[in-house]
């Protein structure tokens, strides 16, 4: 069986279940305990949110572990929104764009929100984003890379628009970004992006599930989702994972922004586009290509593949139990068909030319047989 | 995810093609959805002699188009009629609960080509 679903999730590394083990067998310590069990954890879990505010270049109270990216996307924006009720009592405006992550768009959910369009290219327009604020603007969250077509959003550019607006703003806009697929490949230095909020997945960066993180620098009037007890710098109470967060300190140490694999993922599209009726969506980060093919529909051709030894995804996995076309392949202007039609290719650090090379061989097959069967 | 009957007909669907010379053709779907399907049918003294299926869609739409053929096939235009969403749900040993709309799809299809034998 071949991989290429790097964008669903990673094999964890070697080196991260190694460093992870000692904490799943004999040093299981809670961390708030205060004799040496507990200390030996608590040291664990402080040098990893020290790798994590390396790789962010933040202080160490910057960085809040939770229990995935999905949590951290939703402290970012319900926490923040909770946060700054208490401070002013004008409305709540939040900017963001029409191809984040769901547990982006479902956290917005009934709050005053404005979605920024994308264009076919799949990015958002600057101008655009600069109409929308408002005196009442508070957030603006626009996602690093998009997960199922791999688009990176310029969010420097962005960062450095929010602080010029910011100087004559009566009240701050804070920038959220959902930097999960961008990890791999881009800086996450906060002072350079300038943003308030950062968001990362250990799983997608070959660490463990169940762990993620969220960047908020110091000031930001955020408040918890999750009560209890004084954890996480008091935003995300709960005793922590201490296996997992060490193992996502180690996947963050681990990244080497290595853009390698472009090379192969050119080849793939170059080859795919050889078959007829094929398209390649926008695209950007190293490791995805999105491709539309006439007359199959996306979830036949994922069984298909599978059944051939490809483990490939249709749009995205958090969508293939919808029966609605992709939020994101709508937003860059797909047609029905198109969108329903697609499959994301997704390349990782084990993906060999080989194993390419024979996906190559396999797809014409695959897509011919169901081209008969639809008779398109 | 699905059953063993579904993933038999999807990998090998026995009805799948044109018809030449079909006396009826049903469609049903539409791009929304995702799916669109044509059903061929051939007709002798009220009875389906022969049936074919065209079928862009899911794993599921592709397992029903061609037990609805099977089911049809030989049967009387009324009898055919008959023939429900949850027969061939069944027949495929039950499709996802998110995939019932692929059965209801099909006998669409069906119904679409039996309405408009004259």
């Amino acid at each position: 069986m071949i991989y290429l679903d790097y964008a669903a999730t990673t094999p964890i590394h070697k080196k991260v279940l190694e460093k992870m083990m000692p904490y799943l067998k004999d040093s299981y310590g809670n961390a708030s305990s205060v004799h040496r069990f507990g200390q030996e954890a608590r040291q664990a879990i402080d040098e990893s949110r020290e790798k994590l505010a390396k790789f962010l270049n933040c202080k160490l109270t910057e960085v809040i572990f939770t229990g995935s990216a999905t949590e951290a996307n939703n402290l970012a924006i319900k926490g923040l929104v909770q946060g700054i009720k208490k401070e002013k009592s004008q409305k709540i405006h939040i900017i963001t764009c029409s191809i984040e992550h769901k547990s982006i768009l479902e956290s917005c959910k009934n709050l005053n929100v404005t979605y920024l369009p994308v264009g076919i290219d799949g990015l958002i327009n600057l101008d655009d984003l600069e109409a929308e604020i408002t005196p009442d603007t508070d957030l603006v969250s626009v996602m690093y890379a998009n997960n199922e077509i791999g688009i990176i959003q310029d969010i420097e550019k962005i960062g450095k628009l929010i602080k010029k607006i910011n100087k004559n703003k009566q009240h701050k806009i804070y920038f959220h970004t959902d930097a999960v697929q961008a990890a791999n490949w881009l800086t996450c230095d906060v002072e350079k992006l300038g943003v308030d909020l950062l968001t990362l997945s250990a799983h997608k960066i070959y660490g463990p599930k169940g762990i993620g993180a969220l960047y908020v620098r110091n000031g930001t009037p955020i408040i918890p989702l999750i009560v209890g007890g004084d954890h996480e710098l008091r935003l995300r109470a709960g005793t922590e994972n201490v296996a997992n967060i060490v193992g996502m300190g180690e996947a963050i140490s681990l990244i080497s922004l290595d853009k390698s694999i472009e090379k192969l993922r050119d080849k793939l599209i170059k080859q795919v586009l050889k078959i007829d009726g094929a398209k390649i969506n926008p695209y950007g980060i190293p490791n995805i290509a999105n491709f539309s093919f006439d007359g199959i529909e996306g979830e036949a051709l994922v069984i298909s593949l599978d059944q051939q030894g490809f483990a490939v995804s249709t749009g995205s996995a958090c969508t293939s139990s919808e029966l609605v076309p992709s939020h994101v392949l709508k937003a860059i202007n797909l047609s029905d068909l198109d969108a329903h039609s697609s499959i994301r290719v997704s390349l990782g650090k084990n993906t060999t030319d080989k194993e390419i090379n024979n996906f190559l061989k396999t797809l014409p097959d695959v897509v011919d047989r169901l081209r008969q069967i639809s008779g398109r | 995810m699905y059953s063993e009957e579904i993933m038999k007909r999807f990998t090998n669907p026995k009805f799948f093609g044109k018809l030449d010379n079909p006396d009826l053709i049903g469609n049903a779907g539409n791009p929304q959805c995702g799916d669109l399907l044509t059903i061929y049918l051939k007709i002798s003294r009220k009875k389906i002699t022969d049936i074919k299926f065209e079928t862009l869609g899911c794993v599921s739409a592709i397992a029903a188009s061609d037990m609805v053929c099977e089911l049809a096939k030989g049967k009387t235009l009324k009898k055919a009629l008959e023939i429900s969403s949850t027969d061939i749900s069944k027949q495929l040993g039950n499709l996802p609960v998110l995939k019932v709309h692929c059965a209801q799809l099909v006998t669409q299809a069906l119904k679409d080509a039996i309405r408009k034998y004259k």
